[in-house]
């Protein structure tokens, strides 16, 4: 939803980052204000998740010229787990199995790292069983899976589901969901989307970062911007995510070449 | 990988202080006249000085093992003080306000309050310091169930006829060169007997604390378990910082008669040596149970975190026809610590079982070594064993192996071995702090997974304990 008054969330200037010395991100420019959806689309190596990464602080990017402002702070002067904390969320596109780990002490103590941080009581072992009960309805996630080691023998879609339960819990203000739609079948991407859709609020925004128009079908974006070379060569509202889809990408980078 | 997973400091060890109080040794070296100074010391019948001095020249043909995957420069045993002993500890005291209030000090310091008012838990203590007992809490109200537990020291004087029926019969005195060691030399330890019958009302414990810098601690541990009986036994240890290497040669014998079953636990926090590895805990350790009566049960669970070599075995010797052996470790290394530890099951007798579960963890620089021995004799018809070994690395310059040995002369019998080797990634570690998660809660709750299956084994206190002893070996491992 686009509110020209709303607070800007996420502000970056002329990001330019590289991975073991080769350089991916250049020069990108990307604003967030509240209560946005913004679906960043491109070819691969492109840099989408990369972006995706640094915003997160991921130890093998570094950042080697621009800035990120989040919610008036400097986000590059935090650590990945203080970004966390802040409200950045990242939807991983692989997410790690920890084996050993049960997802409920997991997430418990990972709900509880948040609380601390924002100066909140944290909560006990069976005040948080009730609240993530509550939150897996929202993914439609089986409790047993709470009992599970992280991830360990999930599926993709499983692995999926759990991240937005995490995201749930954790109620960002900043969430980035990277390619959260791969590897989904059609009634998984329905509740995938479903529960980004119920999380979604006017103080909060969703960034996607997805290959297909599918999704955008289910979660609606204000912004669809294009990326191509390190950084974004086009924006344009939910219809030039349908045009992609019928041109390719081609007209686009064609353009970015010559240019 | 990045620099952030390799860097490795060790939180202090706070346990590393000396306590100072006046000792009476003997001068170091080694000689049949040390060992009958130290026989005659403890007071001892002659059928003890044999058995020192039969252990003594086995020792003299023996050589020190040199497959271990550790490396130490040469010991010089001549160099060792074999006895030491706090002065007062010289008389018998007749009961716990006698003892030094420096002694009873130096264990409130490490938690161990040897006053029975004051302890928490149902566990009674044996508490030894140096080459001697110190106290042992709980003695008369064991005794109404008929359960001996003493020093051994005091099982000599009181129970030679136990003492001599079972010393030395697990653990042969030419066993091995430690062992042979420890034999001719030990001067204290635990003793244990549990009568026909009696599940034992609380759990034992020996407590080990060297204080002494020269001295080696050679302590015998026997216990005995008769038919239908039954006990838990947990050890613990500490040592001061010192900036060279003390010696630890100790026994541990178990005997499990028809029916009995023996729990044994050790959380071992020798000093490990420094971050640069100097100084630390030799600790040559032979410890071996026999299952010898039917449907026995010998459980072994370790905590291995201290010591700057470990060189380790809990064994089980299944005799007794349908007996079980167990052995649950975790072993973590960090810093220059070395560890080659495991264990053996020799099954013997029919439908013998055995289970081995090892959890392995290597930071630093360390090196951390799983050694074992599955072996089935032709007569264990049915013998059966699940092994599984399991490191884990922190960083990448650690160094982890596995060294499974099986033997199996018997077709009926199903041996099942399992490995793996993970590291705890930059990746995970991301994942982690990704949901807000710090990389020393990350590192904690990960390693704390991973020896789940063991820690689920040791009494709930001692679990308690062993984790946050794994969080605090670990801290700054990573970040």
């Amino acid at each position: 939803m686009i509110n020209e008054n709303a607070k800007t969330i996420l502000s970056v200037r002329n990001l330019h980052a590289s991975v073991e010395g080769t350089e991916i991100l250049k020069g990108l420019n990307f604003e967030v204000k509240a209560g946005e959806v913004h679906a960043i689309m491109g070819l691969n190596g492109s840099g989408k998740s990369t972006f995706s990464k640094v915003l997160a602080g991921h130890p093998d990017y570094e950042v080697t010229a621009g800035e990120i402002v989040f919610r008036g702070q400097d986000l590059l002067e935090l650590e990945p787990h203080e970004r966390a904390n802040a409200g950045v969320f990242l939807a991983f596109q692989y997410p790690l199995e920890i084996p050993g780990v049960s997802n409920r002490d997991f997430l418990r103590v990972a709900y509880n790292a948040h609380r601390k941080a924002n100066g909140e009581e944290e909560v006990d072992v069976f005040d948080f069983d009730d609240l993530v009960e509550e939150r897996a309805e929202i993914v439609k996630m089986d409790v047993s899976f709470l009992d599970r080691s992280v991830n360990e023998g999930f599926s993709g879609g499983e692995k999926k589901r759990n991240e937005i339960l995490q995201m749930a819990l954790l109620q960002p203000t900043l969430s980035i969901l990277d390619e959260t739609d791969s590897g989904l079948d059609i009634d998984a991407l329905k509740t995938v989307s479903g529960g980004v859709n119920q999380l979604s609020t006017p103080d909060n925004a969703t960034v996607l970062i997805t290959h297909y128009q599918r999704l955008l079908n289910y979660v609606v974006p204000d912004y669809v911007h294009v990326m191509c070379g390190g950084h974004i060569i086009k924006t344009g509202g939910k219809e030039l995510a349908l045009e992609l889809e019928t041109r390719g990408y081609d007209w686009l980078t064609q353009k970015e070449a010559i240019a | 990988m990045s620099s952030s997973v390799q860097s490795v400091v060790s939180q202090p060890y706070k346990y590393g202080f000396v306590t100072d109080i006046e000792s009476d040794s003997l001068p170091r070296g080694l000689s049949e006249d040390v060992i009958r100074a130290i026989s005659a010391k403890k007071n001892e019948p002659q059928f003890m000085l044999d058995f020192r001095l039969k252990a003594y020249r086995r020792w003299l043909a023996m050589e020190e093992p040199d497959w271990p995957n550790v490396k130490y420069p040469p010991i010089d045993y001549n160099d060792i003080i074999y006895y030491s002993a706090p002065k007062q500890a010289e008389k018998k005291l007749d009961s716990l306000d006698d003892v030094d209030p420096a002694l009873l000090e130096t264990f409130d310091k490490l938690g161990i309050s040897i006053n029975e008012q004051k302890r928490l838990a149902n566990v009674a203590v044996d508490v030894i310091f140096d080459s001697v007992s110190i106290a042992t809490t709980f003695k008369e109200d064991l005794a109404k169930h008929g359960i001996v537990f003493c020093s051994i020291s005091e099982a000599i004087q009181a129970h030679p006829e136990l003492v001599k029926k079972y010393l030395g019969t697990v653990i042969p005195t030419g066993d091995n060169y430690f062992a042979a060691l420890n034999s001719a030399v030990f001067s204290d330890g635990s003793f244990v007997y549990i009568p026909k019958g009696v599940k034992c009302p609380m759990d034992l414990s020996t407590y080990f604390r060297m204080n002494n810098g020269d001295t080696g601690q050679f302590e015998r541990t026997l216990i005995v378990a008769e038919e239908g009986s039954s006990v838990t036994y947990l050890e613990g240890c500490t040592a001061p910082m010192y900036d060279t290497n003390q010696l630890h040669a100790a026994i541990v014998e178990l005997v499990a008669l028809d029916n009995a079953e023996i729990k044994y636990s050790t959380v071992q926090n020798w000093f490990a040596g420094d971050e640069n590895g100097k100084g630390g805990i030799y600790n040559f350790v032979t410890k071996r149970g026999l299952c010898k009566g039917g449907n026995s049960k010998i459980s072994w669970t370790q905590v291995e975190t201290g010591s700057a070599i470990t060189w380790k075995y809990p064994s089980c010797v299944l005799v007794g026809d349908n007996s079980v052996g167990e052995f649950y470790s975790v072993a973590l290394t960090n810093n220059y610590q070395q560890a080659d530890t495991g264990t053996k099951m020799v099954h013997v007798g029919k439908n013998t079982r055995s289970t081995i579960i090892s959890k392995g963890i290597s930071a630093g620089k360390s090196k951390n070594s799983y050694r074992g021995l599955v072996q089935v004799n032709p007569k264990a018809e049915g013998a059966r064993n699940y092994s599984q070994c399991d490191s884990m690395l922190l960083g990448d310059t650690s160094n982890a192996n596995t060294f499974p040995y099986i033997q199996v002369q018997n077709s009926t019998a199903q041996v099942e071995h399992e490995a793996s080797t993970s590291k705890i990634g930059e990746d995970q570690l991301f994942y982690f702090a990704q949901r807000g998660i710090s990389p020393e809660d990350a590192v904690s709750m990960i390693i704390s997974g991973f020896c789940r299956d063991v820690f689920n084994e040791l009494p709930m206190e001692f679990a308690a304990e062993a984790d946050k002893l794994l969080s605090l070996k670990l801290e700054n491992s990573v970040g």
